[in-house]
């Protein structure tokens, strides 16, 4: 026996929906981006933790600027880099709440240095979310910190060269050497499994926030395909072989202590 | 043994026609449409309808959120 489609797609077969904590603004993101697949398994978090009214997230500058009118949250928008240290000032006025912040490489990782540092050395009780594409984003597709060694960017047409344009910077590892970080991993959302794995890693970093544990931090290597200038699929395949070996996904820091490779 | 059956629906006109969900789906169901929607995107269907599980791979690596999975059991 057969059955119609129509009567598969019925209100008591649903399996999956887009949360409620996802608004209906269609996301300013390119196609195929992963910032959009990163800002839904944050609020798939919050809607299942039903912490919606206690969690406020900090917008960044950069493609994820206008994260506000995407995340069905309180939010506020940083200067660049900054994100850290607003958290910061939420976080200790309201211990209660949960407050995050979501950056890209070039505001976490280059004009947010500084902030993001003293943050994961003090120990705040904050949870950081870092999209890691390797390149400026918003403003062009610019090298920043993270761009990949020969890797081609607007400002760097013929590849990063590392004698003259320094070393990509593996900052999860730098801030997993800090005291204050008690959770540090790295993640991926360009697959099912790895976006599955990469939803658990954010619910444990808002779970042990709770616990007051310090900085929980989780790095999301991501496609910028508008940057990278490849179509999607090439994008997240080409960041498969190369993005992955620089910065191998997994725990680098699990209680406290880094993990043993 | 229950048969599995499985039904999405792309909200078409927020669909950007990235391809992501294509490669993700183990059952080969989608593919984009030679038909463009409203933004000029050649927006994602299902292309074996008869082929899809329910699993929702497509849905959960969707950057833009617009794929919805529906799924049913079928007593044999
Ligand atoms: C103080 C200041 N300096 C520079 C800029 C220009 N600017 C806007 S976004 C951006 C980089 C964003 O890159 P990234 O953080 O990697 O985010 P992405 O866009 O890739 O998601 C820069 C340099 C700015 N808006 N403000
Ligand atoms: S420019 Fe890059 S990071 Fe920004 S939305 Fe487009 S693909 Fe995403
Ligand atoms: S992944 Fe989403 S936006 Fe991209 S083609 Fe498929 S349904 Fe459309
Ligand atoms: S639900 Fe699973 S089987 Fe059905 S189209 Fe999506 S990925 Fe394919």
């Amino acid at each position: 026996m057969d059955i119609a489609i129509k009567d598969i797609i019925k209100k008591e077969n649903l399996v999956y929906t887009k949360t409620k904590l996802m608004t209906d603004n269609v996301l300013s993101y390119c196609p195929g981006c992963g910032h959009g697949t990163a800002h839904r398994i944050t609020m798939e978090v919050v809607d299942e933790k039903g912490i919606q009214e206690q969690t406020i997230g900090i917008a960044p500058v950069g493609c994820s600027v206008l994260a506000y009118e995407f995340m069905n949250i309180d939010m506020v928008q940083a200067a660049h880099g900054r994100a850290p240290a607003v958290a910061t000032g939420i976080k200790r006025v309201m211990p209660e709440k949960y407050v995050f912040t979501y950056q890209g490489d070039g505001d976490l990782a280059a004009i947010g240095t500084s902030e993001t540092i003293h943050a994961c050395n003090r120990g705040e009780n904050i949870t950081i979310i870092f999209i890691n594409n390797g390149i400026y984003g918003m403003t062009g597709g610019q090298m920043a910190p993270t761009t990949l060694a020969g890797m081609k960017t607007s400002t760097s047409p013929f590849g990063r060269d590392l004698h003259s344009m320094g070393n990509p910077l593996k900052i999860t590892e730098l801030v997993a050497q800090l005291p204050g970080t008690y959770y540090v991993t790295r993640q991926a959302v360009h697959t099912p499994a790895a976006v599955r794995k990469a939803k658990r890693a954010v619910r444990k970093a808002f779970e042990l926030q709770a616990e007051n544990k310090g900085v929980t931090f989780v790095e999301i290597v991501s496609n910028c395909n508008s940057g990278w200038k490849m179509p999607p699929v090439q994008a997240n395949e080409w960041m498969e072989e190369n993005m992955f070996p620089f910065y191998p996904l997994g725990d680098i820091k699990v209680d406290g202590e880094l993990v043993k490779k | 043994m229950a048969k599995v059956r499985g039904a999405i629906v792309v909200d078409v006109e927020k669909c950007k026609g990235c391809g992501v969900c294509v490669p993700a789906c183990p059952s080969n169901v989608i593919e984009l449409n030679k038909e463009v929607n409203g933004k000029g995107y050649h927006y994602s269907f299902m292309a074996r309808p008869e082929a899809c599980t329910g699993c929702t791979n497509c849905a959960v690596v969707c950057p833009d959120g617009v794929i919805t999975v529906y799924r049913i059991k079928i007593p044999s």
